[in-house]
């Protein structure tokens, strides 16, 4: 079992590991930083770190043997001179990254091949650890692109990036909000995939357009890849032909509204998500912080609150802020009000390992 | 040569010591001062080389009007100062 966690908060990213049967911090890097999101990278066991330093833009760190180094971000290429390209806003789209929204490894096949999502959603690949990245023009240019838009954010961005186990040239990605998009040849062309989710805040015509819908999270089953869980804006839709159609799954108790969802690697019919109020009122249900499981491929859901807060419990649980490890057994969550949860057990009962940190934006099992 | 002078702020992240460099206008001289510190650059500057949105930059006391080409003129007693745009809070 994975008994080490990357935590990434508005003041830094902290190590949290097993030691003795008791979760505690072991570390801390970063410390008054914005650390938005990390990578383990499971061929090497490298760490990555997304910073944010407002002022001075978004960095990313390595991890070396005597601590992190800085490594180029990605960059946008030249805007061309006279192109006029506006934002939902109707200000001029900058083409530089304003956030690294998502950071995955390539296959078990390409080593040092990695992938990073942004915003205003360019997709950028490395094949050197890092030390360079390269914009996939393909995406960035394909005329749909200029459809997406902001969504909880102003900008539009790439929050889920998942490579298919089976045949690494084969990638989704999640767009919030531009649906969802797949690749056969390592990102050299790129089709909309996502039919049968609905939106119902656009326009009717829109509701059930691919390209309108706002995927929170995309995960996909290990073990059975054909097999996708997506939280959306509108509620919780499942896949069973590798994100062509989805089904929407309807009336789960508290609420089908949320940011992350996780599935079991091995058992594709089981999944867990975090469940709030619904998208104008981000807060959970009743002042009851849970999760909701489902081992039935959402025919049955059960609410999971042994451990957590089920009074004037306000936390809210970020799309990067749900991780499971690779035995399916344990998962953690860290919450904006600076809540850590982990479980040994698939949610049954969660253990707090702290309830003062700063702001969790992201948690993964390192 | 125009001096060049960093907001203390930066430190931490990247050193920006103070520097020197020719140049009539303040991209001239920044460009000279990154080919000696590459790291800094994309501190100061974004992705299509204008000014980051919450940097600014002051040349003997007046700020900068063009933060695209930073094309504003500089004189070689002149003093480049960056800093972070602050407001409010």
């Amino acid at each position: 079992m994975t008994g080490k966690l990357l935590v990434s908060t508005r003041k830094g990213l902290f190590t949290v590991e097993r030691s003795a049967g008791a979760w505690a911090i072991t570390k801390t890097d970063f410390l008054g930083d914005n650390v938005s999101l990390t990578l383990t990278d499971p061929r090497d066991g490298r760490h990555y770190a997304a910073l944010d330093h407002g002022h001075f833009g978004v960095k990313l760190h390595r991890s070396t043997a005597s601590g992190f180094e800085e490594i180029p971000a990605p960059v946008y290429p030249p805007k061309p001179d006279g192109l006029v390209e506006n934002d939902m806003w109707g200000r001029p789209l900058a083409w530089t990254t304003a956030r690294v929204w998502a950071l995955e490894a390539g296959g078990a096949d390409e080593p040092g091949v990695l992938w990073c999502g942004t915003q205003p959603g360019g997709l950028f690949r490395s094949t050197d650890h890092g030390s360079s990245w390269t914009m996939v023009r393909s995406l960035w240019d394909h005329p749909k692109r200029k459809m997406w838009m902001g969504g909880g954010a102003d900008l539009p961005g790439i929050h889920s990036i998942v490579v298919d186990p089976r045949n690494s040239n084969c990638v989704w990605i999640a767009v919030s909000t531009g649906g969802i998009w797949y690749t056969a040849d390592a990102g050299a062309s790129w089709t909309q995939r996502g039919e049968g989710m609905r939106a119902d805040h656009v326009p009717p015509e829109l509701t059930h357009d691919p390209i309108a819908q706002d995927v929170h999270c995309l995960v996909q089953c290990a073990a059975q890849p054909s097999r996708m869980w997506v939280q959306h804006h509108n509620g919780i839709f499942v896949s069973s032909d590798e994100g062509r159609t989805f089904t929407e799954i309807k009336n789960v108790n508290p609420s089908v509204f949320g940011f992350p969802v996780a599935v079991h690697p091995r058992e594709p019919d089981t999944a867990w998500f975090v469940p709030e109020i619904k998208d104008e009122k981000r807060i959970p249900v009743g002042g009851k912080l849970v999760l909701t499981r489902t081992r039935d491929s959402a025919k049955t859901f059960e609410v999971l609150a042994d451990g957590l807060p089920q009074v004037h419990a306000y936390d809210v649980v970020y799309r990067h802020a749900l991780a499971i490890d690779a035995t399916g057994d344990r998962l953690a969550f860290g919450s904006t009000t600076g809540g850590l949860w982990v479980s040994e057990n698939q949610g049954d009962a969660w253990i707090c390992v702290s309830h003062t940190l700063p702001p969790v934006y992201a948690v993964r099992f390192a | 040569m125009v001096k060049v002078v960093f907001t203390a702020n930066i430190q931490r992240h990247v050193a920006c010591p103070e520097a020197e460099a020719p140049g009539a206008t303040v991209r001239e001289v920044l460009d000279g001062v990154f080919a000696a510190n590459a790291r800094a650059r994309s501190y100061v500057l974004d992705d299509q080389a204008a000014l980051r949105r919450h940097m600014t930059i002051f040349v003997d006391g007046a700020a900068i009007a063009d933060r695209s080409q930073l094309s504003d003129a500089v004189g070689p007693e002149s003093t480049i100062y960056v800093f972070q745009a602050l407001s409010g809070g």
